[in-house]
């Protein structure tokens, strides 16, 4: 197991780099970052359309939802690969593929974050703050949103761990995140496969684990429970 | 672009390997949730009892297990567990139908984690309370258990269950990384043959889709028809 270590540490947290691409545990961090980074404002956008008094914004973005949310990730990545080259006109590699896959669908779920931190917010403020002027977007922007995002803090954090996990689907389209570089080590090594995928395992559980202590800490820290979405 | 052409998607051997995947994917559901329900119960009752060891235990199985993706799960017991069996296991095991195999544990064991802790919440919910004034009333520990408060219990933890079930069938997909021939599998697989993208794509989605929406509509039923009533 040292020896393992000791052999492929380099090649497992940053692939081929920086004689080729980036890959490897840094790449599956760099994608989940990315993917909840990009995906926030997008969840941001539905969450509160799907809460909006408009039935034209709120009906479309209420199916978007339930369909995402109703098929796996592996079926949005597979659209994406397919459709992407079909939009953008060129061959869209795999690290763009499973960026846009991640942020539709994490999107998609924020949005339920988002939707459920605005409605626990008391309906008294949305009142108070219309009657001292505010229009309704004002009341969301300065007095809604700031008290809900803080009670979303530990749910985002719980969805950068789910992130990371779903990076690991990666491996299906050939993207060499951290799982894919450690079937390649396997298959270097051959005669060991309990111990690299183990070590693969030990990996992820430090990573997520560590995360969602913070999520925990941060939970107690503000008094919320996390909003309970049934989680991946 | 080409039309959509049903045809395929309604007779012949590309239809018929989209339903052969999707049976297997229902199939790898139903099997994976018999067998994690009792795990997931018999972990539960680690997490909820009075010896500080067996609390370990339970907190060690859920921990361990949520938080490493199913994918890494399905490579582990796919390309490294059964390196550990004796080689006459083995053998055995891989006249079978291996990947079948490691994808059901796979699943199980994960899907056991989530359940876990729903069924220690449910039966969490019910207020002390019930237990002291059924007690108070005359009934034995036993009795208590079954007419007060496991009755309660159920009705809380039915509906979380019920959307894992539906975690657990989109959840299927990942076996298709060993090689599992289910909806995912066969989907890729008629589109790699025909180039007929969308409509591999769409039946796919389209069957996915169909149990998730049953699924969730069973849920909100069962909350109408059962409601919580203790709170």
């Amino acid at each position: 197991m040292i020896e393992l270590i000791h052999t492929y540490w380099l090649y497992f947290l940053i692939g081929q780099y920086p004689n080729g691409p980036l890959g490897g545990l840094a790449l599956t961090l760099l994608l989940a970052s990315l993917g909840l980074l990009l995906a926030f404002p997008l969840g941001l956008l539905l969450g509160l359309a799907r809460i909006s008094e408009h039935r034209a914004l709120r009906w479309p973005v209420t199916a978007l939802v339930f369909v995402v949310r109703g098929i796996p990730l592996l079926m949005v990545v597979f659209w994406a690969y397919f459709f992407l080259p079909a939009v953008t006109g060129h061959k869209t590699d795999q690290f763009t593929t499973m960026l846009v896959a991640l942020v539709v669908f994490d999107g998609v779920y924020i949005a339920e974050i988002v939707r459920a931190g605005v409605r626990g917010i008391p309906t008294g403020q949305m009142e108070a703050a219309r009657s001292l002027g505010f229009g309704r977007f004002g009341a969301l922007r300065y007095v809604i949103l700031p008290q809900a995002l803080r009670h979303m803090l530990p749910s985002l954090v719980n969805q950068f761990v789910s992130t990371i996990k779903e990076t690991s689907l990666g491996y299906i389209i050939g993207l060499t995140e951290v799982a894919f570089i450690t079937t390649q080590i396997n298959t270097q090594v051959f005669t060991k496969p309990v111990q690299v995928y183990a070590a693969l395992a030990i990996t992820y559980f430090v990573l997520c684990f560590g995360l969602s202590r913070v999520a925990y800490a941060m939970e107690r820290r503000l008094g919320t429970a996390a909003v309970p979405l049934s989680r991946r | 672009m080409l039309s959509f052409d049903f045809s395929l998607l309604l007779s012949g051997q590309y239809h018929d390997a989209l339903v052969a995947g999707f049976v297997l994917s229902l199939q790898l559901t139903a099997v994976t949730l018999v067998l994690a329900v009792p795990l997931a119960t018999a972990v539960a009752m680690l997490r909820l009892s009075p010896s500080r060891l067996l609390r370990a235990i339970g907190v060690s199985y859920v921990e361990a297990i949520r938080n490493v993706p199913l994918l890494a799960h399905m490579l582990f017991w796919y390309f490294g567990a059964p390196e550990m069996l004796p080689e006459a296991l083995k053998q055995r095991l891989y006249a079978t139908n291996i990947e079948a195999i490691s994808a059901v544990v796979a699943l199980t064991l994960y899907t056991a984690a989530y359940m876990a802790e729903d069924i220690r919440s449910g039966i969490r919910a019910v207020p002390p309370g019930q237990m002291e004034a059924s007690r108070a009333l005359g009934l034995g520990f036993l009795q208590a258990m079954q007419l007060v408060i496991l009755p309660q219990a159920v009705r809380v933890t039915i509906p979380p269950l019920i959307s894992q079930t539906l975690n657990l069938w989109k959840n299927t997909s990942i076996a298709t990384v060993i090689g599992v021939a289910e909806m995912m599998y066969r989907a890729a697989q008629v589109e790699s043959a025909t180039f007929r993208s969308v409509e591999a794509f769409a039946f796919a989605t389209a069957a996915y889709l169909t149990i998730s929406l049953t699924i969730t509509g069973l849920a909100s039923w069962y909350q109408h028809r059962y409601p919580v009533r203790s709170r």
